[in-house]
């Protein structure tokens, strides 16, 4: 489904992505992890076009993604903060996007029911607060039906039903055979849906493979402890 | 493109600028025709006017649109949209509903004192003509300094200075070397000095359509024998054009190499 061949990202000095290879296969939930600036967004972004890499290739289904845009009808992408243009409504909103990719159909309707934002259809977006802002955002991401859904740390500012909520639906997506990458510092949330994991560090692809496979690695027992030791050993 | 388009005009016929700029262009057409009470002087000092406001005007809300609409624009890049689509769909919204304040605010009070009866109507013409190309270009420039500085406060700072420096320091520099090199024959230099500089431009293209050259003395002969003659409207129209679509181009070419 996705390939990524060496690829680099600067930002002005700074190197953020330094020749990363990975391939991922079609169905399953997919995390990416590593510390703060270790270039998660950036691999991901690069993945959706918004940032341009320096050198190096992606390819979607074969296809590469440089100086192409149709791709992303394939795409439903959750951004990291929830920013929005503050004098719409959230109606209004979800109906610009609807527009926008209006040769497909759109399942708003259930999942306006699921995150129960009926009461806040009418509201300007500015008006909101963080976690509803986020479920309006996760409306927009999961309302059409893509093979490949990118989440950029999903839970931020989710209360515990809706963060139930959210672990339902995003199994049941990957019920339908769908490709789902995640980034995430909930380590609990993740060992719970992911089944493989990606690590980053100081970007580079640190570790690839299942969390079982990770403890026997590290020799620890708990998942999180097993992420603490790869990142003490790296820095050591 | 259109339906970014679509979506920008809404969301700027939505705001109180937008109201505010239509409101003071109705209020000075009102006043300039109650005051002159003639429709030719009122369309001289309303040349003034808009010669220097209007690039302003275009400058500030160019950089401000930009600089306010980037959650917009973020979430419009994760779409199955064209990057260039989506930078040209919103300068075209925003210059298109800037004219729109522009022509309509200022069309209705001459309309209703009667410009379609009167000769001035090619002059007030021209004048709005004028008044809409001096926004597609100095927004189109408010969008390239934007896309050029991640920084707010920078990019208004080179925004104002560029207003400044066209509708300003340019004449004065102009001048300036008019003075210092007055022993040489300046026709030629006058000319494409003024060419060059869109405000100016737009200035003599109206103050020749206005008849009122000879208040210039032997430069405005010079002008109006050049300006005057078919090829020099045409001329002109198309350095205005010019104007347009190479900053149009940049914004295109930024556009697609920009990270976000």
């Amino acid at each position: 489904m996705i390939q990524i061949d060496n690829l680099h990202k600067k930002f002005g000095k700074n190197q953020v992505l330094k020749g990363i290879d990975l391939t991922i296969d079609s169905g399953g939930i997919f995390a990416v992890l590593g510390p703060n600036g270790s270039g998660k967004t950036t691999l991901i972004k690069s993945i959706l076009g918004m940032v341009i890499p320096n050198s190096g290739s992606i390819k979607l289904n074969g296809a590469s993604v440089k100086r192409n845009w149709q791709y992303r009808n394939d795409i439903d992408y959750l951004p990291q903060i929830a920013n929005f243009p503050g004098n719409l409504t959230v109606k209004e909103l979800i109906r610009m996007i609807k527009d926008l990719r209006s040769d497909k159909p759109a399942d708003d309707r259930r999942l306006i029911e699921l995150f129960k934002l009926q009461p806040f259809l009418d509201k300007k977006l500015s008006n909101l607060s963080g976690g509803t802002k986020q479920k309006v955002n996760l409306v927009l991401t999961f309302m059409f039906d893509s093979p490949l859904v990118i989440l950029d740390e999903p839970t931020t500012g989710l209360d515990p039903i809706s963060h139930l909520r959210l672990k339902k639906l995003i199994t049941e997506e990957k019920k339908k055979g769908k490709t789902i990458l995640i980034t995430s510092h909930i380590m609990g949330f993740v060992e719970e849906i992911s089944d493989e994991i990606v690590f980053l560090l100081e970007g580079k692809i640190y570790f690839r493979g299942t969390i079982p496979e990770l403890k026997t690695k590290t020799e620890q027992p708990d998942f999180e402890h097993a992420i603490a030791s790869m990142l003490s050993s790296s820095y050591a | 493109m259109l339906k970014i388009l679509k979506y920008s005009f809404y969301d700027l016929m939505r705001s109180r600028w937008s109201y505010v700029y239509f409101l003071f262009y109705l209020l000075l057409g009102i006043v300039l025709l109650f005051l002159n009470n003639n429709l030719n002087k009122a369309v001289i000092t309303l040349m003034n006017v808009i010669i220097v406001l209007v690039p302003l005007i275009g400058t500030i809300f160019g950089v401000m649109y930009y600089y306010n609409s980037k959650e917009f624009t973020e979430l419009l890049l994760a779409q199955p949209v064209k990057r260039s689509s989506i930078f040209l769909g919103q300068y075209f919204g925003v210059a298109l509903s800037l004219s729109m304040s522009l022509i309509v605010g200022l069309g209705l009070p001459f309309v209703f004192y009667g410009i379609f009866n009167s000769s001035a109507i090619w002059d007030f013409s021209l004048l709005l003509v004028t008044g809409t190309f001096l926004t597609l270009i100095f927004t189109a420039l408010a969008f390239v300094i934007a896309l050029a500085n991640e920084n707010k406060i920078k990019g208004f700072g080179y925004a104002i200075l560029l207003w400044l420096f066209m509708a300003v320091i340019y004449d004065g520099v102009f001048l300036m070397s008019l003075m210092y090199f007055e022993d040489y024959p300046l026709d030629k230099f006058s000319l494409v000095a003024t060419m060059l500089n869109p405000v100016d431009l737009s200035r003599v293209l109206i103050l020749l359509k206005l008849d009122i050259s000879a208040l210039l003395g032997y430069t405005g002969a010079v002008f109006q024998q050049f300006f005057g003659t078919r090829l020099g409207l045409v001329l002109s129209t198309v350095t205005l054009a010019l104007w347009v679509l190479v900053p149009t181009l940049f914004i295109y070419r930024m556009a697609r190499r920009k990270d976000f």
